[in-house]
């Protein structure tokens, strides 16, 4: 009889590449979406852990809502680069144009939600039958209770009561034409687990997490950065503080922290000593107590 | 620093999300934005402190109802260790969620209201948790600030439960007793009970051994997916990648592809760009063989001196988790691991009452129902029983006019 237990950081990484390989054995046309975040970077890593010195078997899909951080979207097109691997892109910008969607407009519009829409549209268009996204359930108590394998109908709707028993690592990805999984290989890491992650493999990420100056407002209570894809008024102050972001996503909905965190054992210590969720700087989690919920419902990731 | 993975076994009357939220809450788990969502929060205590129950209701009919519908997962840390608690349902109607959150534990908390001792559900719970195979179980006692912290109350109740553990034949039981809506030995070593001399909940969380007491020899692994570049450079590489379930490769070990039954010998182990000696249960490999063998996704590489059950025809304990009642008329899909065949229940040897553990003949098998069957395969299985390798030893039916998850099989003998 032999004993070990690997190391918490080890047993989280298995599990995501054995999820990841489960994708690609089980289907035809999967895609891994990728946000420019950290937590579909550690996404990207896990796929070069899982499948190197192949090719990747599904592309990387970004569904741009014109409002990114500029930074985002360098390091996506370097990274491409550096992998090798194909990059799909779906422009909120088109849905709009094709009147899909109506932009939002006031003070607290966002483009955040249209994204559900180009998303869903770009799953079509290329017939994606999964899609692997890199939600954890510490973010959010919907999520919390979704599955790894979560089975979307031809809408893209997430139904919380229908949802398949996940046995073991048995991971049941058969589905009806039309429909699609999101699969979701980190969902038992934390936001900690996945700069610990970072910090270990040495990934590089986009400048916008670590401290830097930027001009700002604050916004019911959030410090927003300054941008044109913010409907500014007179009423806002707009003032230099050093900040960072925790989450990445649509310019006009992703809150920055003040920080003199510059580096990745700096951002560790300051999580680890933070009160405040990752999700608290999103505006669009702040609309009611089944924001998320609704919003998966739809569709949304 | 690893990880523990549990799940409790109890309803909202018991106790369960608030032991849960006194968990969280006792460890600083809980941050201030979700603290600040939980103070506007309607639901209070009678006394007017906040209801921790909330913690882990996340979907808006648990909200409303007041119930846990489905599991969730919750996150936790200590300085000792990483925890990730399966918050089941308690009810009869979702036993088919509980079976599902069990599946990945390594530990058990069951919960009993001191008030009420063993009951029915009690019976339930345990039997589930020895039907999985749950190393570890504790027992929390659960309100005992109601019986005032009566130590008579507990041996009493402790007396009880230990006949039932050993019918069920429990490996392992801790009883603490508990309030969870006081605090009292959940996280903090309790005040009000100096007859207690144990660890409170969280310190024997932290403390417990659970490693894998594995044999070396149980080496197996299925194979996900064959990485073969077909670059000019890497013409030749044919990389067979997939999680070793158990048991240990070691590089020169011999192995056996199954179900075809040809060898070969291990020639080079790779994580990404390591290059191990040997690799162990739990980890996601790449392994590279001498001789070019056909092996293609969901065949098993094992330990060629010690091989696995191989069988079409597998007697198996089976928890029904559809609607749609098993049809012994139907071909289903069995999904065992990463190896997907076609298959029918030959038999229904016989039905368990989980509340009084009775064995009785079955007509019919529905949702939740929990029993004993045949299952007859169209190809071979390589496969352990659940009892000797779990991770070898369990797999999933799914019916393919749905395509849902229809049941949970656990394998317990090489069928006649």
């Amino acid at each position: 009889m032999s004993k070990y237990n690997l190391d918490y950081l080890d047993e989280l990484e298995a599990e995501a590449i054995h999820i990841l390989r489960e994708v690609a054995g089980q289907f035809e046309k999967p895609a891994l979406l990728f946000s420019g975040g950290k937590d579909s970077i550690t996404l990207v890593r896990l796929a070069e852990k899982a499948f190197r010195p192949g090719k990747f078997p599904f592309p990387l899909v970004h569904i741009d809502t014109g409002h990114n951080f500029e930074e985002t979207i360098d390091y996506r097109d370097k990274m491409v680069a550096r992998l090798g691997e194909k990059l799909i892109v779906g422009h909120v910008q088109e849905s709009i144009d094709q009147g899909k969607v109506v932009e939002q407009t006031g003070k607290n519009a966002s483009r955040n939600a249209l994204q559900t829409v180009t998303l869903l549209d770009t799953i079509a268009k290329h017939g994606f039958d999964a899609c692997i996204g890199g939600a954890r359930r510490d973010e959010e108590k919907a999520r919390a209770k979704e599955r790894i394998f979560s089975v979307r109908d031809e809408f893209g709707q997430w139904d919380p009561k229908r949802q398949r028993p996940e046995l073991w690592n048995i991971y049941n990805g058969k589905i009806h034409k039309g429909e699609n999984v999101r699969v979701f290989p980190i969902s038992n890491w934390t936001e900690l687990d996945v700069w610990n992650y970072v910090k270990r493999e040495n990934i590089d990420l986009p400048s916008i997490y670590f401290a830097h100056y930027r001009d700002c407002i604050t916004r019911n209570g959030q410090l927003m950065a300054a941008s044109p894809f913010l409907n500014m008024d007179e009423e806002d102050i707009v003032e230099n503080k050093k900040v960072r972001f925790r989450t990445v996503g649509d310019m006009s909905c992703t809150a920055a922290v003040e920080s003199e965190a510059d580096e990745i054992g700096d951002i560790i210590a300051e999580i680890s000593a933070s009160k405040i969720s990752e999700r608290g700087a999103r505006m669009d989690d702040k609309v009611s107590e089944a924001a998320m919920e609704d919003r998966k419902k739809g569709g949304y990731f | 620093m690893n990880l523990l993975k549990f799940f409790t076994a109890g309803s909202v009357d018991d106790g369960k999300s608030t032991l849960i939220g006194r968990l969280l809450y006792d460890t600083d788990s809980i941050l201030a934005d979700q603290l600040e969502a939980l103070q506007q929060s309607n639901r209070k205590n009678d006394d007017g402190t906040i209801d921790l129950a909330i913690l882990t209701d996340g979907l808006r009919a648990e909200r409303e109802q007041g119930i846990t519908i489905d599991v969730a997962y919750k996150y936790f840390q200590t300085d000792k260790r990483k925890f990730i608690i399966a918050d089941t349902p308690g009810h009869i109607q979702y036993t088919r969620n509980m079976v599902t959150g069990a599946s990945t534990a390594k530990l058990a908390i069951i919960l009993i209201d001191a008030r009420n001792g063993v009951v029915e559900q009690t019976i339930r719970h345990s039997y589930l948790v020895s039907l999985l195979g749950i190393e570890h179980v504790v027992v929390a006692l659960n309100k005992m600030d109601m019986v005032d912290y009566s130590e008579t109350v507990f041996n009493a109740i402790t007396e009880k439960y230990k006949t039932l553990a050993a019918d069920l034949k429990l490996k392992e039981v801790t009883f603490i007793p508990v309030s969870a809506l006081k605090g009292d030995n959940i996280v903090h070593e309790s005040k009000h009970m100096d007859w207690y001399q144990g660890r409170s909940l969280l310190h024997f969380l932290e403390t417990v051994d659970v490693e894998d007491q594995q044999s070396y020899n149980l080496a197996r692994m299925p194979v996900q997916w064959v990485v073969r570049p077909q670059t000019d450079e890497l013409h030749d590489y044919r990389g067979y990648a997939g999680r070793v379930l158990s048991g240990s490769f070691k590089v020169n070990d011999k192995v056996t592809v199954l179900p075809s039954g040809s060898s070969s010998v291990i020639e080079r182990i790779e994580i990404f760009d390591q290059r191990p000696e040997e690799v162990h249960a739990g980890q996601s490999v790449t392994l590279h063989l001498k001789d070019n063998v056909d092996i293609s996704r969901g065949d098993v590489l094992v330990n060629a001196d010690h091989l696995p059950q191989n069988s079409k025809l597998i007697e198996a304990d089976v928890c029904w988790m559809d609607t749609r009642p098993l049809d012994e008329s139907i071909t289903y899909l069995l999904q065992h691991n990463s190896k997907v065949t076609k298959a029918k229940i030959n038999e229904i040897i016989y039905k368990v009452d989980i509340n009084t553990l009775e064995k009785e003949n079955a007509v019919d098998f529905k949702l939740n129902d929990i029993g004993r069957v045949v299952v007859k395969t169209a190809d071979e299985l390589a496969f352990d029983l659940y009892t000797d390798n779990k991770a070898n030893g369990a797999a999933i039916l799914i019916d393919s006019r749905t395509n849902l998850t229809v049941a949970a099989l656990m394998f317990r003998a090489v069928a006649d």
